[in-house]
């Protein structure tokens, strides 16, 4: 009888060792070699009912890519990735894996799960290199004219599969580059935006047009699109871009940023190379964090990789409820980020020039379970400190900017500002007008807001071809 | 793209003019817009509010003050180079209605930006005072347009070189005596010392006046929060809620110390591009 094979562990993808990362901009992981792929791709179980499809918003039909990743098929299993989503090496990057694919995989139940996002990026990586792989066909040119609002990645996928069925599209985009929070949000350390401008370049050889710098809403309106520019349908994906802040004392000192201004500052301006580009940006001595998400976690990083030395991340909560992704709380803390777990500013305290020097601080308690059935943080009668602050980076979500919905006749919104649409199809109330992403749900992920693209793309071909 | 078509020089090579290719904004901007553009690959975006707009020529005309790297860089550009990118309109338009005797302040390049808002109150049917005023005649524009645009025009200069010797807010004063009561609104427009003391005088006559804000911005659409500004008890954002606010209600002190953020950067990034233009030059 043989010997019962060994296990294989997970393998780890080799990474930028933590006190070399922390000071430049470079991505942190450096992707599979292909031996490792294969090798960990031969962890996976090719389970008959694969509970990881389920955890993934969009069903990439995992076990086969990672059956032909074990083969060395790789364009094989791109094609296989592709039939359900667009952006592999994005997703690959950034999708909550813990919660969605991996959380969900049947190995994970004894050992560490498959990684499956691991995996995903390395086969996309590995796709963007070579020059053979077949474009996906695109269909006879039907006529019909689609005017996608915002480039993000909800955006992205309606025009990725439209242009595909023959329809003419057209994507207008407030900033000068195309990606939404991908190119202004998301740093470079954790999503190189190379591999966002190849996804829009793929896009523009295929047909996509572009047109940036047009603010719908200001340059033209979405009800132009429709009445005056001839456009048959409109699909809105503009994100949920307004920044929230404290209300607290002290909020408008100079030194204290919204994490949207921060991030694109350094981002999409790149003011980590100030003064090669001329966006300036402040260095902090003492840099306090407000919030736990990944906006939070990209915000701290940032800031230490401009040069700060003592980064603090302020949550009101404890370390179990942080919403961010697993791998970016163990990365930032790999980086010497400083947690200040069950803490809430309570005022800023500026210097005689009008600039932040010190933030006050409530020590919490956790107490009964709230609304979203996480213990409640309540202050700790007389425990207050004052700690040193002279960049303060406010980073407690996001919510719906009112210039495209304020401007529009007829669309419906929440009491919170979102646009109600279904949640299957993105339909609005108004006739020719579909949504979806973060203007739809709330500040969410990229891979819900790629679906909701999805689900949009395939209901406004049904009506472009079929009517209502 | 956004080619620039035309270039003229209004004070000594510091207040520069352009008429700009961007016939989607010439066709939807208003009196009290503004655009934000991008010089180059590398460049910052700033706001710049728009002077004039034609419509049938599809151009929209900015002129600014060189203050600093990206205006220099911008003042360098000449007739037919590109610019990477202009976007616009952005703000709100300034609610312009007939109203009876309307008072327009401009101090420095706050003239240009206050020069379609006058021609719009005129244009309505107002009877519109102008009050504009510069360091020194040589650094006073638009005397002309300003003229037409109105139905009185007062110049002052800070050097007495031309017209009034002192500040355009001895002359608001002296019009607002003259006029009393019957002056339904007062729009101040320059730098923000100039507008904090313009809006002294008209509040101790009663007169609801607007200013136009020039808070530092990144993205204009409402996104980033850089631009905001105190208004009563209410934090705005200067870029979808303005740029013009109620006078009477705005922390100019906060404005003032918030325009200074990045001053230590400025410096830096202006030393060395005027180094790097010296060398270019000598080579
Ligand atoms: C810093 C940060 C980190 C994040 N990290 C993660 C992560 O690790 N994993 C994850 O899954 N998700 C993450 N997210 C969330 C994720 O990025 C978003 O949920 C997703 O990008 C939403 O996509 P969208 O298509 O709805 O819109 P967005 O990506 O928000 O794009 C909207 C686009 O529309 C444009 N726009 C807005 N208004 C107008 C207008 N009036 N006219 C024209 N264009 C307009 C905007 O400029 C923008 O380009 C992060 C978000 C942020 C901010
Ligand atoms: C709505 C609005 C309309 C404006 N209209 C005009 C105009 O018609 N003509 C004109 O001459 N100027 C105008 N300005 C001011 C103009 O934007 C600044 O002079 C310009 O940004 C300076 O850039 P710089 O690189 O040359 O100088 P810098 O050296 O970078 O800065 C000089 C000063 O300009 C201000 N400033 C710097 N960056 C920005 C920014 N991104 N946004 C706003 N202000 C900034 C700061 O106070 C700074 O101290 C306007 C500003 C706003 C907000
Ligand atoms: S798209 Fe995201 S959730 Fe789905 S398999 Fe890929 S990494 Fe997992
Ligand atoms: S659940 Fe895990 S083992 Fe099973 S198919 Fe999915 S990745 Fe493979
Ligand atoms: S400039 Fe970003 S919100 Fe006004």
């Amino acid at each position: 009888m043989k010997k019962k094979k060994e296990k294989t562990p997970r393998q780890a993808m080799p990474e930028q060792a933590a006190e070399v990362r922390r000071r430049n901009f470079d991505e942190v992981p450096l992707g599979f070699p292909e031996e490792l792929a294969m090798l960990e791709a031969s962890r996976c179980l090719s389970c008959k009912k694969p509970a990881c499809v389920e955890g993934c918003p969009v069903s990439v039909d995992i076990p086969a890519f990672i059956n032909k990743v074990k083969e060395g098929d790789f364009t094989g299993a791109i094609l296989k990735i592709w039939e359900k989503n667009s952006f592999p090496a994005v997703c690959g990057r950034v999708c909550p894996q813990e919660n969605q694919c991996e959380g969900n995989c049947i190995v994970g139940k004894k050992d560490k799960p498959v990684a499956i996002g691991s995996l995903e990026r390395f086969v996309a990586d590995w796709a963007r290199n070579q020059n053979d792989i077949p474009m996906p066909p695109i269909e006879k040119k039907t006529g019909k004219k689609v005017a996608v609002v915002g480039s993000g990645p909800g955006g992205l996928t309606v025009a990725g599969d439209l242009i595909r069925k023959g329809h003419e599209v057209t994507v207008f985009e407030a900033f000068h580059k195309p990606g939404g929070v991908l190119v202004y949000g998301i740093p470079e350390f954790r999503l190189p935006k190379a591999i966002v401008a190849h996804e829009c370049n793929f896009m523009e050889k295929m047909g996509v047009k572009f047109e940036t710098n047009v603010v719908v809403g200001q340059t033209i309106t979405v009800d132009e699109l429709l009445n005056d520019e001839g456009y048959d349908a409109v699909y809105i994906g503009v994100g949920a871009g307004l920044p929230r802040f404290l209300n607290i004392p002290g909020e408008n000192l100079m030194g204290v940023y919204s994490a949207n201004e921060y991030l694109t500052r350094s981002n999409l301006m790149k003011a980590y190379r100030f003064p090669e580009y001329d966006t300036p940006l402040v260095t902090g001595e003492h840099v306090c964090v407000f919030g736990g998400g990944n906006v939070a976690m990209d915000a701290l990083r940032t800031s230490m990789r401009m040069g700060s030395d003592d980064v603090k991340c302020i949550y009101r909560r404890s370390r179990d409820e942080l919403p961010a992704r697993g791998e970016e709380i163990h990365h930032a803390e790999q980086e010497g980020i400083e947690f200040f777990f069950l803490h809430s500013p309570l005022r800023f305290i500026g210097d005689e020039n009008g600039w932040v020097k010190a933030v006050e601080l409530q020590e919490m308690q956790l107490g009964e379970p709230d609304d979203s059935g996480r213990r409640r943080p309540e202050p700790i009668p007389g425990s207050v400190k004052t700690v040193d602050c002279d960049l303060a980076i406010i980073a407690v979500g996001a919510g719906a900017n009112p210039l495209v919905t304020s401007t529009t006749d007829g669309l419906d919104t929440n009491k919170w500002g979102y646009i109600v649409a279904n949640e299957e199809t993105g339909k609005t109330k108004k006739g020719q007008v579909w949504a979806g992403g973060d203007i739809v749900t709330g500040a969410a992920t990229v891979i819900l807001a790629a679906g909701a693209g999805r689900g949009a793309a395939d209901s406004i071909h049904e009506y472009l071809t079929w009517g209502w | 793209m956004y080619q620039i078509l035309s270039k003229t020089e209004l004070a000594q090579g510091t207040v520069v003019a352009n008429e700009i290719h961007a016939p989607k904004i010439a066709a939807k901007a208003k009196p009290g817009q503004f655009i934000i553009l991008r010089v180059n690959e590398t460049g910052e975006r700033i706001p710049l509010t728009m002077a004039n707009t034609n419509e049938e020529r599809g151009t929209i005309t900015i002129i600014y003050q060189v203050v600093g790297k990206t205006t220099a860089l911008l003042a360098s550009m000449s007739a037919m180079d590109h610019l990477a990118d202009v976007v616009g309109p952005l703000g709100r338009p300034t609610p312009i209605e007939k109203k009876g005797t309307i008072i327009c302040v401009g101090g420095g390049t706050g003239v240009a930006v206050l020069h379609p808002i006058t021609k719009g109150f005129k244009e309505a049917g107002n009877h519109v005072i102008a009050i504009i005023g510069a360091r020194n005649k040589d650094l006073l524009i638009m005397e002309k347009e300003m003229k037409a645009a109105s139905n009185e025009l007062y110049v002052c200069t800070d050097d007495g070189s031309y017209g009034h010797h002192g500040f355009v807010t001895d002359v608001l004063k002296e019009q607002l005596e003259k006029h009393g009561a019957a002056v339904k609104e007062a729009v101040c427009i320059g730098p923000v010392p100039m507008m904090k003391f313009c809006s002294k005088v008209t509040k101790d006559f009663g007169i609801p006046t607007m200013v136009s804000l020039n808070a530092i911005m990144v993205d204009g659409t409402g996104m980033c929060g850089c631009c905001r500004v105190q208004v009563g008890d209410e934090t705005k954002f200067a870029c979808v809620d303005g740029p013009e606010f109620d006078a009477h209600k705005v922390d100019f002190d906060g404005l003032s110390a918030r325009l200074t953020a990045y001053q230590k950067q400025e410096k830096e990034a202006m030393d060395a591009y005027q180094k790097k233009c010296s060398c270019s030059t000598e080579a």
